[in-house]
């Protein structure tokens, strides 16, 4: 079986998002970036069942212009065998990213797409049920547990009650929590290896699709920052400010 | 303007967050109408109509909606959604997990996680985990909505007087199969609706030290919560989780307890309108959201606090 990974390049998690002065957007300019963590997740998994013999080829894609590239790099790095950068410099919605996955997973035919839940930019948590959508195929999302057995894939969903188990026929298309798994370390053998593996360079316009936004951002703003807070010395002077300042108890 | 808002149900009852869901509607203005799809659900049904504001209540009662599968509960939706410029659902992972695919079989954009209404077709949204607001505006002819609950009131779960019309629809696609559910919080108070939430981190240092934090909710009528690392840590099941990627919730007093305060946790509870935490570390970022901070042992702080309640 041949396994397609969907990933995206995001703002490092642990570097906090500034906005723009202009209200324009979120400023990326020199920030560090990487692989959005869930999809890391996904693309270990991936591994994972390779490794296990469930799955022989890995392709991770990606989609976006310049150090797109990079990202995937680091996909290869971690191990797979190899990527599609589908090229655009236009900063395409979940939507037109659905349809571009779409077209190429109906090129590749794998047997399993999987994603991140969510990527750590726009928090939208929609492309993969979108891609699923376009496919006609299966759904199961924010999973923290995978079997493949045959044509059915069992499922282990984190939903708000607690955990929620469905099987899903394949081909599915599988949006992944964090913690389905832990991924692996990147050693530098492997990068070195990474810069050998084939990257396919798709440009955007070749595909044909109808990828125009449907929204338009009209401003960004910074949410409005909490007033200072003040330190107590003690349990009983909390307590008491709990119940005569605040009054929430 | 006319809005369909999908109604959350357990077959039994209808869920908190829909009635917030409900208010988005009211706010954007034009009759709303429900989608209740479940199997046996006829109380969902009732319990909808009586909702404030609601004009009809349209019921698909099957057995290939028992489990709100998304394959199916999307096919639905396509086939509702015509009639209405607007489809709404909270933002649980009911949802998330249904409606981007309802939208793209549409062939619409999603709007996530509106925390506000500006106009019909012009909303705001957090994107970076809450470190930003972005004013979006909609050309799509159907908006495909989900709702932050927190940031909108709940609807008057009474004092509607709806009609309820049956519907059919929707294919038993067969693609996916409902196995099993594991309810691991049964705690009486609801955390997503408390008004005190208690939240313990990767200072808790294992799972039976959370007894502690259960005993105080107990006497506050609070809710237990959990930062990410506490619930990878085994601590205690996902469900807990409060954070970018789990639950999103804004009681009145928020307790972190041994809790760092991480940019992904934060997003989770920084809307809360009372925040305090308990850390032995002074440097810690939760400190700077904080409303009252206690630089202090939490295995010696929190049995006092519990002693004085």
């Amino acid at each position: 079986m041949k396994i397609i990974v969907c990933v995206k390049r995001v703002l490092d998690p642990q570097v906090k998002a500034r906005v723009k002065a202009d209200g324009s957007g979120v400023d990326l300019a020199n920030a560090k970036m990487t692989m959005n963590p869930f999809d890391e997740n996904a693309l270990e998994e991936a591994l994972r069942l390779r490794e296990a013999g469930t799955a022989e080829e890995i392709v991770v894609v990606s989609i976006g212009a310049g150090k797109t590239e990079e990202t995937l790099r680091h996909g290869l790095a971690m191990g797979a065998d190899r990527a599609i950068n589908v090229v655009t410099e236009e900063a395409l919605e979940p939507l037109a990213i659905a349809k571009v996955l779409k077209s190429i997973v109906e090129q590749e035919a794998p047997g399993l797409v999987l994603a991140g839940k969510q990527a750590i930019d726009d928090d939208s948590n929609q492309t993969a049920q979108m891609l699923s959508a376009l496919l006609g195929w299966s759904q199961s999302t924010f999973i923290s547990e995978l079997k493949i057995d045959g044509d059915t894939a069992t499922t282990t969903r984190e939903v708000d009650a607690g955990l929620e188990t469905i099987t899903v026929k394949m081909p599915a298309v599988i949006s992944v929590d964090l913690r389905l798994n832990e991924p692996r370390y990147v050693k530098l053998p492997d990068v070195m290896k990474a810069k050998r593996k084939p990257m396919d360079k798709i440009e955007l316009d070749s595909l044909g699709l109808d990828t125009a936004n449907r929204m338009t951002t009209l401003q960004v703003e910074e949410p409005e920052g909490r007033a200072a807070g003040v330190i107590v010395e003690s349990v009983s002077e909390l307590v008491e400010k709990l119940r005569n300042e605040a009054k929430v108890i | 303007m006319s809005n369909l808002v999908i109604v959350e149900h357990d077959n039994n009852e209808v869920a908190l967050a829909t009635l917030n869901a409900v208010t988005a509607a009211q706010q954007i203005g034009g009759d709303i109408d429900l989608l209740v799809a479940g199997e046996n659900c006829g109380a969902v049904a009732e319990a909808a109509a009586n909702i404030a504001g609601v004009s009809t209540v349209k019921v698909a009662d099957d057995a290939k909606f028992g489990h709100h599968l998304a394959e199916n509960l999307a096919g639905l939706i396509v086939e509702v959604a015509g009639a209405y410029s607007h489809v709404l659902v909270s933002a649980t992972t009911f949802g998330k997990n249904v409606m981007p695919r309802a939208a793209a079989l549409l062939d619409k954009a999603q709007i996530s996680e509106i925390v506000e209404v500006k106009s019909p077709d012009t909303f705001v949204r957090p994107i970076y985990a809450g470190n930003a607001l972005a004013t979006v505006q909609s050309s799509d002819s159907i908006k495909m909505i989900t709702v932050r609950t927190i940031k909108f009131e709940a609807a008057a779960a009474e004092g509607g007087s709806a009609s309820v019309e049956t519907i059919s629809g929707g294919a038993d696609t067969g693609l996916s199969s409902w196995v099993s559910q594991a309810v691991s919080n049964t705690d009486q108070v609801d955390l997503t609706s408390a008004k005190i939430v208690v939240s313990g981190g990767r200072g808790m240092q294992n799972g039976d030290n959370f007894a502690m934090l259960h005993s105080v909710a107990d006497k506050l009528g609070a809710a237990v919560g959990a930062s990410r690392a506490a619930v990878d840590s085994g601590f205690v099941p996902n469900d807990f989780q409060v954070g970018q990627t789990g639950k999103v919730i804004a009681p009145d007093l928020y307790i972190a307890v041994g809790i760092s305060g991480a940019i992904q946790h934060l997003a989770g509870m920084k809307e809360s309108k009372v925040i305090v935490a308990i850390n032995n570390d002074s440097e810690a970022p939760i400190f700077q959201v904080a409303d009252y901070g206690l630089v202090a042992d939490l295995f010696e702080a929190v049995p006092e606090l519990d002693a004085a309640l």
